[in-house]
């Protein structure tokens, strides 16, 4: 069954003060100045669907419990298990 | 007058809600989120809290709760709901309300009396109050930050649906146009994110302005 990693970030024109904190911090922690940083979710599950249904069952989930269509926006992939974020 | 306060795992404020309407004279009916049964009250309170412990987004999970299904009925027919802090935050997931609210533009959580303006007396929730009236209740929020695109927030203006908005340089959390509580187009549901209810005794924590919600909703419907 395919492996699906989703991520989510609050739309481009919303204000994300995490984002900014962590742009502001970067500097004065000794690191390389960032720009436009920005603070989201990243989400994986495995899914029992293929094809044309995998793709319409990950997007009603997403538009419909995982994210908030009003803030937020996002885009899945299938991944394989070696590109899983928690290896 | 029956009103029901709705308990989700992690609600906090719903005891305190029940108090405010019992003092201020209605019969306070404890609703349960895994139940479809509203026990024929005659309106509904959200209460404020940290439900399913915001995971995901505040009141993503809780709009999907079994009594959601009957309050998004309820509310459809005109009956009268008010969300405070978490039940806002739940209106707005269930589509009930207009716009989102995010995360406190200072990221610092807020706890203090804020200075509201009362815009809109038009509503079930308000109508104790004159249009223009100043009132002091607490605000006790991380995620307050009201959003929603420059069309919509245009309508709400346009439609006098601005319930409350923060009174000018007293703005806790950068909500878009100060604003602190919106109303549906009937006028029946309202949103907020300070707590009325907390504020309903003058002796025991220093303020009764929040009682007039709770009055107002008393005035406006008749006892089932």
């Amino acid at each position: 069954m395919p492996r699906v990693a989703i991520d989510v970030l609050l739309k481009r024109e919303i204000l994300d003060p995490q984002g900014r904190a962590v742009e502001q911090a970067l500097p004065g922690l000794g690191y390389h100045p960032a720009s436009e940083v920005r603070v989201g979710k990243h989400l994986e599950m495995v899914v029992d669907a293929d094809g044309d249904e995998l793709a319409s069952q990950v997007e009603r989930m997403c538009e419909g419990f995982l994210t908030n269509p009003v803030i937020e926006s996002y885009r899945w992939r299938v991944i394989a298990d070696d590109e899983r974020a928690d290896a | 007058m029956r009103v029901g306060v709705v308990t989700f795992p992690g609600s906090l404020d719903d005891h305190d809600a029940s108090v405010a309407i019992e003092r201020c004279g209605g019969e306070a009916v404890a609703l349960w989120h895994a139940d479809e049964d509203l026990k024929g009250v005659d309106a509904v309170v959200l209460p404020g809290g940290f439900s399913y412990g915001d995971y995901l987004r505040c009141g993503a999970v809780a709009h999907r709760a079994p009594v959601m299904t009957t309050i998004a009925g309820f509310a459809r027919e005109g009956g009268p709901v008010l969300g405070i802090c978490n039940g806002f935050q739940v209106l707005c997931e269930a589509g009930l309300l207009p716009g989102a609210l995010l995360r406190n533009e200072g990221l610092r959580f807020v706890c203090r009396d804020v200075l509201l303006t009362v815009e809109a007396a038009d509503t079930s929730w308000t109508g104790a109050y004159v249009p223009g009236e100043r009132i002091v209740i607490p605000a006790k929020h991380g995620e307050g930050r009201y959003h929603a695109d420059a069309a919509t927030l245009d309508r709400l203006e346009d439609e006098g649906r601005v319930v409350v908005r923060y009174a000018p340089g007293n703005n806790p959390n950068g909500s878009a146009r100060d604003i602190a509580g919106v109303a549906n187009e009937r006028r029946n549901v309202v949103g907020l994110m300070p707590h009325p209810e907390h504020a309903v005794d003058a002796d025991l924590l220093g303020g009764e302005d929040g009682r007039g919600f709770f009055e107002s909703l008393l005035a406006a419907v008749q006892p089932s």
